[in-house]
């Protein structure tokens, strides 16, 4: 059901963990229907991803998606890192199944959550980085804390 | 590899298997034949009625042969539905059954009828107490499965069963995973209608039946030939009905050593998941359950990740998590027992057989020791549970 290439970012995931001082930190998605995202990103001064991390709540396709998501982010210009759209993510994965292409839409989701917490923080505007969708309030007022 | 998912289907019996062989290419007469050559399907067919009427404490007579469950299910509701609808358009089901009397009993609704689903309590029990407050002058049927297909939970058959006598109230059950696995007695418990499906005690699959009380009425499912005294339509089935024939007959034979057996790695594994593995729930009641039930919640993290890494292990189980269920919910039995959702989505079945072995279990436990951390270092829900409570 999966392709091979979602299997081994499923067994074998990527940038997994937390960072700590985040540049920006995003949370997507929702536990009723069982998927949490939530990407930290570490940016340096010249607006590059300089790394990228995921921690997921979800199915299989889910954490490869998130696994390939900041594989493919880490190295970019947050201008560039907001235009890795969810079918960018499906297409290195080799696709998904139909039920699962809403894991790849929250991993772009997600990415974007982080660069909105990243803009915010810096008080900067990238153009057509756009408010978050899908957002998690509640687990945002923890790590506001 | 290690098969827990006995709960789905079984590995067929090897004299099941051997029983059901000559007819195939040698006795492959129609049984409806009156020549000499049927003689030998007919007896077949017969012998395998007795087999598993003797069950179930039934008469030959009250067994009718169909294609699985599922049938077996839709027909006892509209079937009795359809035939008692002059006497009122009201039955009672419970909020755990199978998709297949809960989606006939919302059919029935279009057209209708009245159904009224029992909740349960915690540990996925119906009350018989609740069913007698709740049947009406206009209930023609309760329809309560005899042991739950995803937590294991055994109903109290018999107190539903007296309860429906007392109120005059056709009582069906659906025993797809109780037929051959826990004793059944048709008179002692009252039932009326009772559901099974061959494949589920290591029986072929595609073959069923449907034991009906002598004396009930019930609109025929299949219409066509003469088959099955005229109320199942459709050519015997006659390998498959003497492979469900000799199934049910061998787990019979060994059912109190095979409950012993299968019930002792059960309370081994869950003893071992509750002591070395935090934040879990077992799910389903703890002594009233089916012998080879294994069911648990484990929090933080979701079924389909373990049911891979599981896989990865060469281990079989299932999950009643929403990305196995095909919809964006959980399973509407651990929804019903009350669990939240993002629990109910952690949940993990391992379903055991006769053959399965301690050592296999503690392989399972073993795996599970590896792989739910795994996952809830992946967990964001973790990592927020873990940063509050520090």
């Amino acid at each position: 059901m999966y392709t091979e290439k979602v299997m081994d970012h499923f067994m074998h995931p990527r940038n997994v963990g937390e960072i700590e001082n985040a540049s920006g930190v995003g949370t997507v998605g929702n536990a009723k229907c069982g998927d949490i995202m939530r990407i930290y990103l570490d940016i340096d001064e010249n607006q590059v991803v300089r790394d990228a991390k995921f921690k997921t709540f979800g199915c299989g396709a889910a954490i490869a998606t998130s696994s390939m998501a900041t594989e493919l982010i880490i190295g970019k210009t947050v201008q560039d890192a907001l235009k890795v759209t969810n079918k960018a993510v499906m297409e290195a994965l080799d696709g998904l199944p139909p039920v699962k292409v809403h894991c790849s839409l929250l991993a772009e989701q997600a990415v974007n959550a982080a660069l909105w917490d990243y803009a915010k923080k810096n008080n900067l505007t990238i153009e057509g980085l756009k408010p978050p969708v899908n957002d998690v309030d509640e687990l945002d007022e923890e790590e506001e804390e | 590899m290690i098969y827990m998912d006995n709960a789905a289907t079984t590995r067929m019996s090897e004299r099941a298997f051997e029983a059901m062989r000559p007819f195939f290419m040698e006795q492959y007469a129609n049984a409806a034949g009156t020549y000499s050559f049927a003689n030998a399907s007919k007896e077949a067919v017969e012998t395998a009625r007795g087999q598993i009427a003797r069950v179930i404490g039934a008469k030959p007579a009250e067994i009718f042969f169909t294609c699985g469950g599922t049938e077996s299910d839709n027909w006892a509701l509209k079937g009795v539905a359809q035939a008692y609808a002059a006497k009122g358009k009201h039955i009672i089901i419970s909020a755990i059954e199978h998709h297949a009397i809960l989606h006939s009993a919302q059919a029935l609704e279009k057209q209708g009828w009245d159904v009224t689903v029992m909740p349960v309590d915690e540990t996925g029990m119906v009350s018989a107490e609740a069913i007698d407050a709740a049947i009406r002058p206009d209930t023609v049927l309760v329809s309560i499965m005899a042991a739950n297909n995803e937590i294991g939970t055994v109903e109290p058959l018999a107190a539903i069963g007296e309860v429906c006598k007392k109120h005059g109230v056709l009582f069906h059950t659906d025993a797809v995973q109780a037929f051959a696995h826990i004793p059944l007695n048709v008179d002692e418990m009252h039932i009326d209608l009772l559901s099974a499906s061959g494949h589920k005690f290591h029986g072929p699959k595609g073959v069923g039946f449907l034991y009906v009380r002598k004396g009930v009425k019930l609109t025929p499912f299949m219409d066509g030939g003469a088959q099955e005294k005229k109320r199942r339509a459709g050519t015997t089935n006659v390998a498959g009905i003497v492979g469900m024939g000799a199934a049910a007959e061998e787990a019979a034979a060994n059912m109190e050593e095979t409950m012993a057996k299968v019930s002792a790695i059960r309370d081994h594994m869950i003893a071992r998941i509750e002591k070395e593995i935090p934040y879990c729930r077992l799910n389903g009641h703890r002594t009233e359950r089916l012998p080879g039930n294994v069911n648990f919640c484990f929090r933080f993290i979701e079924g389909e990740g373990m049911l891979m890494l599981l896989d990865a292990h060469g281990i079989c189980a299932s999950s009643g998590s929403a990305c196995t269920s095909g919809s964006l919910d959980p399973s509407h039995v651990l929804l019903a027992i009350g669990l939240p959702h993002e629990i109910a989505h952690g949940s993990l079945r391992m379903t055991l057989s006769e053959a399965t072995t301690m050592e296999e279990a503690d392989k399972a436990v073993d795996a599970l020791l590896e792989i739910i951390p795994r996952l809830r270092s992946m967990s964001p829900l973790y990592e927020d549970f873990v940063r509050q409570q520090a």
